[in-house]
């Protein structure tokens, strides 16, 4: 039994944590449910990294059906995006490594 | 042949009365011939006599083409005489049947008029209507007896006809060629009439168009995939279903089913993403702890071929957390199923300063946040993981109590507890341990306590079930008071170890320094001795004891490899290490500052590392150096921090080192302290536990040597 508060914490201290630049939660057609960016960033992450989940999600399943993608890091010159792909949803993090 | 008698009679009648005659005659003629074959003449009494002359009168019959029922006395007024003359001349016709037909000659007028017409609306369909109306009469036989003058009339008008009379009349209607309507051919009359028009009026409905989104899917290998791993799920649940089809099951199961779906309704959406978020939170970890991650993976120092001999530790991460701050790490313990999860137990030693306990799990994944928390209100001061069940956590409280969590079912509460009732311990208990399970696969662990009783506990269903198994006495100390009670004085045990091969056996360190070597009869072979069960405790054996310390035995391990070999630290600054069937020590080690953990390397037989008070962890590797310890380093910044306990990593070459502050460093051993026994050219590197034993034989072997000498 996963409950509510728990989550909201687990959220909560990514967001603190060293570094991180944004946190949003996105639901599976896109729309965005929570985030700690303005409006129309978190739109653009959102409607963006939405499709290239999903692109990444069927190449993994499309070598092995029995594989699933876990998480996917993009690590440009400026910072790193992780997105974590649920049944239903997205969570995507926005960090700054800080090298 | 004809009869003469009846005749008699119409004979003397007139010619009216022929007819009737010939009408009975031949009846009575045909009649006749069957009376006359069968009986005999027989002559009624008012026959007329007639001579034989006038029998054979002859009289003569004429046919005539006069109707009979004819009047024969027609008489009309003549209006210019006055009188009623009689008509000489009467019609004599008699109709028997008369039909009107419909049949019109070919060649007759009307005819040939029809059959042209038929020949011109041959192509568009013209109908041409031949109505006939019936208007002519049945003239019957019976016409004559009517006195109607006008049918008369008619009849004589009629009479130059043929017997078939045809009256028709028709009626043509001319309709346009094109329009053919197919009407009554007898009797057919057009009537129209006019109904009257209802207004006409529009009504119309309209509705909402339907909701519309599009729908797109592509059909891949993985889609399809999915579908069938669904569709298998299904059939097994609605298996599982059939299989557990007790009521009993069937209200929990309900209940449960209410409860989910009542949760699922009240948690938000957010709950789904937990998952997704501990990933995540790991993921944002790793990128700060980066390069302790590196380290931890790939980092060997290289300056250890430099160094001879001696290796360093190196710092990799720390944990702590807020909860525990205050609290100091009394106990550690890796889990064995995943090797990055390890417990770690807080509370206090200070007697004066009881709190709270907590106990925290955490993971090197996520070195900020602990993976599970429990708080308890007692400070904990032990704790074992179970080897098969790496989800039971088994913990000794200052207070005496012992519980264990269930790591599966995330309550904050304990899934079993001791209390006063069922039998906890009066002082803090200082260790417990996992054992193997029962007879009847109950789980089972021991406890070791200052009221000097090793207790085991079993967990039957739902509860906690206490054996003692042992209690420790004091040689010698038995003090007879004046009324002859023996006075035993109790024990204080502060830590044990079962021996690894041979579970009955186990090792008690006591507060008073001295070890002792416990056999204890199988738990699972339910003796009962003649006072009963209670009194097994008696029969378990005190084999050995070992006047170890000067101070309170802080810990006692077996080597992992070598079984005969264990080890004892306390806070006499000493570490000791033993063959247990020799009572003095192999080795001593005087470390300046009370030892508080000595913990052997899983990987080595002749590795092990000790912790004191002043804040530095000391590896030892017996192999290379007997009388020093290899490594000697601090590890923990500020002075007056206590390290109270080590754990080696099972798998990783890394330490956990907890310290009286809360906080837990977790270091990595170099290349230097895991040195594996060189191999000589040519000749094979033999792995095994086999030679961790006889490394450490040989080194045994010298030291006894040694010893025999000296």
């Amino acid at each position: 039994m996963i409950r509510k508060t728990e989550v909201e914490e687990t959220l909560k201290r990514i967001q603190s944590h060293k570094g991180v630049i944004g946190t949003m939660v996105v639901n599976a057609e896109g729309i965005p449910i929570r985030t700690t960016l303005d409006n129309s960033t978190t739109v653009q992450y959102a409607g963006l990294l939405h499709q290239l989940t999903i692109k990444a999600k069927s190449t993994i399943r499309d070598i092995d059906p029995q594989n699933d993608l876990t998480f996917l890091r993009i690590r440009s010159k400026k910072h790193e995006i992780m997105v974590a792909p649920d049944k239903e949803y997205l969570l995507i993090v926005i960090q700054n490594p800080c090298e | 042949m004809p009869l003469k008698a009846p005749r008699k009679q119409s004979v003397s009648m007139g010619r009216g009365a022929r007819k009737r005659d010939e009408d009975s005659g031949t009846e009575v003629g045909e009649g006749a011939d069957e009376w006359t074959q069968s009986k005999a003449t027989v002559r009624p009494p008012d026959q007329l006599d007639l001579t034989d002359a006038e029998l054979k009168e002859e009289f003569t019959r004429i046919l005539t083409a006069n109707n009979p029922h004819a009047p024969q006395n027609i008489v009309r007024y003549s209006f210019k005489e006055g009188t009623y003359k009689p008509i000489g001349f009467v019609n004599q016709l008699a109709v028997h049947f008369s039909q009107v037909g419909n049949l019109i000659p070919k060649d007759s007028d009307e005819g040939r008029r029809q059959h042209y017409r038929d020949e011109m609306v041959a192509g568009p369909q013209e109908s041409a209507r031949v109505v006939l109306s019936d208007a002519g009469n049945l003239d019957e036989d019976e016409e004559p007896k009517e006195p109607a003058i006008e049918a008369e009339s008619q009849i004589d008008m009629a009479i130059a006809e043929v017997a078939e009379k045809v009256a028709e009349e028709e009626l043509m209607t001319h309709k346009q060629p094109k329009d053919r309507k197919l009407t009554n051919q007898f009797n057919f009359s057009d009537r129209a009439s006019q109904t009257l028009n209802h207004p006409l009026r529009d009504r119309e409905c309209q509705m909402e168009p339907p909701p519309r989104t599009n729908f797109s899917a592509t059909a891949n290998q993985w889609e399809i995939y999915d579908a069938y791993v669904e569709e298998l799920k299904k059939q097994e649940k609605i298996k599982e279903k059939e299989k557990t089809k007790t009521p009993v099951a069937k209200k929990t199961g309900k209940l449960a089913m209410r409860k989910l779906t009542s949760m699922e309704s009240q948690s938000d959406d957010i709950t789904k993403v937990s998952q997704a978020a501990k990933i995540v939170e790991r993921m944002v970890n790793q990128n700060t702890y980066d390069d302790v991650a590196q380290d931890f993976k790939y980092y060997e120092d290289a300056a250890d071929e430099y160094r001879d001999q001696e290796g360093t530790l190196l710092p990799l991460w720390k944990f702590q957390n807020d909860k525990a701050k205050r609290l100091a790490v009394t106990a550690l313990c890796w889990n064995s199923k995943y090797n990055d999860l390890f417990a770690v137990g807080h509370g206090s030693y200070d007697f004066m300063k009881q709190s709270r306990g907590m106990l925290l799990l955490y993971s090197l994944k996520n070195p900020s946040f602990p993976e599970y928390i429990f708080s308890s209100d007692s400070g904990i001061m032990c704790l074992d993981i179970h080897v098969d069940h790496p989800y039971l956590v088994v913990v000794g409280h200052y207070d005496g109590n012992v519980a264990v969590y269930n790591l599966k079912k995330p309550h904050s509460q304990p899934s079993f507890r001791s209390s006063a009732k069922s039998g906890k311990h009066t002082d803090p208990v200082w260790q417990v341990k996992w054992q193997k399970d029962d007879m009847d696969h109950n789980l089972n662990f021991f406890s070791v306590s200052s009221d000097g009783r090793i207790v085991s506990w079993t967990l039957v269903k739902s509860e906690l079930v206490h054996t003692d198994v042992i209690k420790l006495k004091v040689e010698g100390s038995t003090t007879e008071v004046s009324e002859g009670l023996e006075l035993h004085t109790v024990g204080c045990g502060t830590a044990f170890d079962f021996h690894k091969e041979i579970d009955y056996m186990f090792l008690v360190g006591t507060e008073e320094g001295k070890i002792y070597k416990v056999k204890q009869h199988r738990p699972h072979q339910l003796l009962i001795g003649p006072l009963g069960p209670e009194h097994l405790g008696s029969l378990n054996q005190f084999l050995d004891t070992y006047d170890a310390h000067n101070m309170a035995v802080d810990a006692v391990t077996w080597n992992p490899y070598h079984t005969k070999v264990f080890m004892s630290c306390s806070s006499d600054w000493t570490v000791k290490i033993w063959d247990h069937t020799i009572k003095t020590p192999m080795f001593i080690y005087d470390l300046n500052s009370a030892v508080g953990d000595v913990s052997w390397a899983p990987y080595s037989s002749t590795v092990f590392a000790a912790v004191t008070t002043d804040g530095k962890a000391h590896v030892f590797d017996l192999a290379i150096n007997k009388y020093e310890a290899i490594c000697n380093q601090p590890v923990v910044a500020k002075k007056k921090n206590k390290i109270t306990h080590v754990q080696f990593n099972p798998i990783y070459p890394i330490i956990i080192v907890g310290d009286d502050r809360g906080h837990i460093t977790c270091l990595k051993l170099s290349p230097n302290l895991r040195k594996m026994p060189k191999e000589k050219k040519g000749q094979e590197v033999q792995k095994g536990p086999a030679v961790e034993i006889t490394k450490l034989d040989k080194l045994l072997n010298l030291v006894r040597e040694v010893k025999t000498k000296t």
